[in-house]
């Protein structure tokens, strides 16, 4: 690796001096399992890593029901998953968290950096789209609030600016009778980057036959993850029946605009976007039903 | 809050292997070029260098990471496990490298290593795994020679005989 600087700063504000300071010549190192390999392969040019692990803020974990989760942008999948109650309310974010990497890589990356880097192809961006979460950015003209499918701009690029950093995700509390799942097709069991991921999370009412609202996140069909308005309009007051889910699902499929490369076809892709939209919106259901 | 510099040294306390543990590197290093480079303990195998093949694992404070893909600055103040602090000091070896010999899980004999590090990280966190537990637990370390079966053999057969059930 060429050289470069590191700092570990304890304090947000010491973050975000340095972020201005280096203007643009630093990042932010969480987990490191994206950041490292770019600067080291020469996909990024750097002057100063910022381990923003020592900040208290970067690694909050904590959800309380009137405020909801608050997910810490340094805090490792494992962290999360193995925080039972926290994990049990979020089920969509479990199963992608789950699929990052295998069991090293849960150890050390996180959800804030996997949306940093702004892969179209992240597994926890659709997840995070069907939880409703909001993205916490501070720098040096202050702190604002990003919804997260408004978070991603390109790939590899999002909103944040010269000396910002993403301090935190809030994510609501779940309703009564909600339901989430987040799925990926990839083309062998483990360890590989998705070919399409789907993110669907549902309110029922009371009986459970009709939805309340819904939400379904695209990840790997367009130059960012998706939020699939029209399924979440077609869900919202709907009976829960096969009809519904398919129309939602075709939703999907017409919301999403991907590109043919190495991992699937433009066909394929609109096609599993259907799929799993359908998979993710029937797990959800049972999810909510308590099955 | 300190800031070290690209042409400065970073001064790295912390412990390996039970041992208190003090380096100078460069602020650019991974985890991995330090325990190789500078400390001499090349049990840890730089395979991919980028986070895909787990032939450099250790265990960081009680987590299993790849080594290639931790700075060094990282580690400080931390508790690091590699390959080294498996055998007693008595040369004894560990069930795990004990039953990978007996299973003959290994060939060329790069990546176990990285294998038995992430065993022992495993049956640190649950004694009695199922084999599925096993091979999703390894998925992230790869084996061009022995096509995995003995590797998880051994893995299943050390945890096995300490429950009982072996």
């Amino acid at each position: 690796m060429k050289a470069l600087g590191y700092a570990c700063p304890e304090t947000l504000e010491e973050a975000i001096a340095l972020m201005a300071e280096y203007d643009g010549r630093a990042r932010p190192l969480a987990g490191g399992t994206d950041i490292i390999v770019q600067v080291r392969e020469g996909h990024r040019d750097l002057d100063l890593m910022v381990d923003v692990k020592r900040i208290p803020q970067l690694r909050q974990l904590t959800h309380d029901a009137a405020e909801g989760l608050v997910l810490g942008a340094a805090v490792p999948c494992c962290e999360f998953y193995e925080h039972a109650e926290i994990a049990s309310l979020y089920p969509g974010l479990v199963d992608a968290a789950e699929l990052v990497g295998g069991t090293a890589i849960q150890s050390r990356a996180s959800f804030g950096g996997n949306l940093c880097n702004s892969s179209p192809a992240a597994d926890t961006i659709p997840a995070l789209i069907a939880h409703r979460a909001s993205c916490v950015i501070a720098g040096p003209g202050g702190q604002r609030e990003v919804p997260v499918e408004g978070f991603c701009t390109a790939p590899g690029r999002n909103v944040l600016g010269r000396g910002e950093l993403l301090v935190s995700l809030r994510i609501p509390t779940p309703g009564p009778n909600s339901g989430a799942h987040y799925l990926r097709f990839i083309p062998r069991n483990e360890m590989d980057i998705a070919v399409v991921g789907a993110g669907s999370s549902v309110v029922l009412n009371d009986a459970g036959d009709t939805f309340v609202s819904g939400r379904v996140g695209l990840g790997a069909v367009a130059p960012t993850p998706l939020l699939v308005e029209e399924a979440g309009e077609i869900l919202s007051g709907s009976p829960v029946s096969d009809a519904v889910i398919d129309a939602a699902a075709a939703a999907a499929g017409r919301a999403a605009r991907p590109i043919s490369d190495m991992r699937g076809t433009i066909e394929q892709r609109i096609h599993l976007s259907g799929v799993l939209t359908r998979r993710t919106l029937v797990k959800a259901v049972a999810r909510a039903r308590g099955e | 809050m300190s800031v070290t510099a690209a042409d400065q040294k970073l001064h790295i306390q912390t412990r390996i292997n039970d041992e208190n543990t003090e380096f100078l590197c460069e602020p650019r290093h991974s985890l991995l070029e330090v325990l190789r480079d500078i400390l001499q303990l090349t049990g840890s195998k730089e395979g991919c260098n980028n986070g895909n093949c787990g032939a450099c694992s250790v265990i960081l404070d009680g987590r299993l990471v790849n080594s290639c893909v931790v700075m060094a600055g990282e580690v400080q103040g931390a508790e690091v496990t590699t390959i080294e602090g498996l055998a007693s000091e008595s040369g004894e070896l560990h069930p795990l490298q004990q039953k990978f010999l007996e299973h003959a899980a290994l060939q060329c004999g790069v990546c176990t290593p990285g294998f038995i590090v992430a065993a022992k990280a495993l049956l640190d966190r649950n004694p009695d795994p199922s084999e599925h537990d096993v091979r999703l637990w390894l998925a992230g370390n790869l084996c061009r020679c022995t096509g995995y079966d003995k590797i998880i053999r051994a893995v299943l057969d050390t945890a096995g005989p300490a429950n009982g059930n072996g």
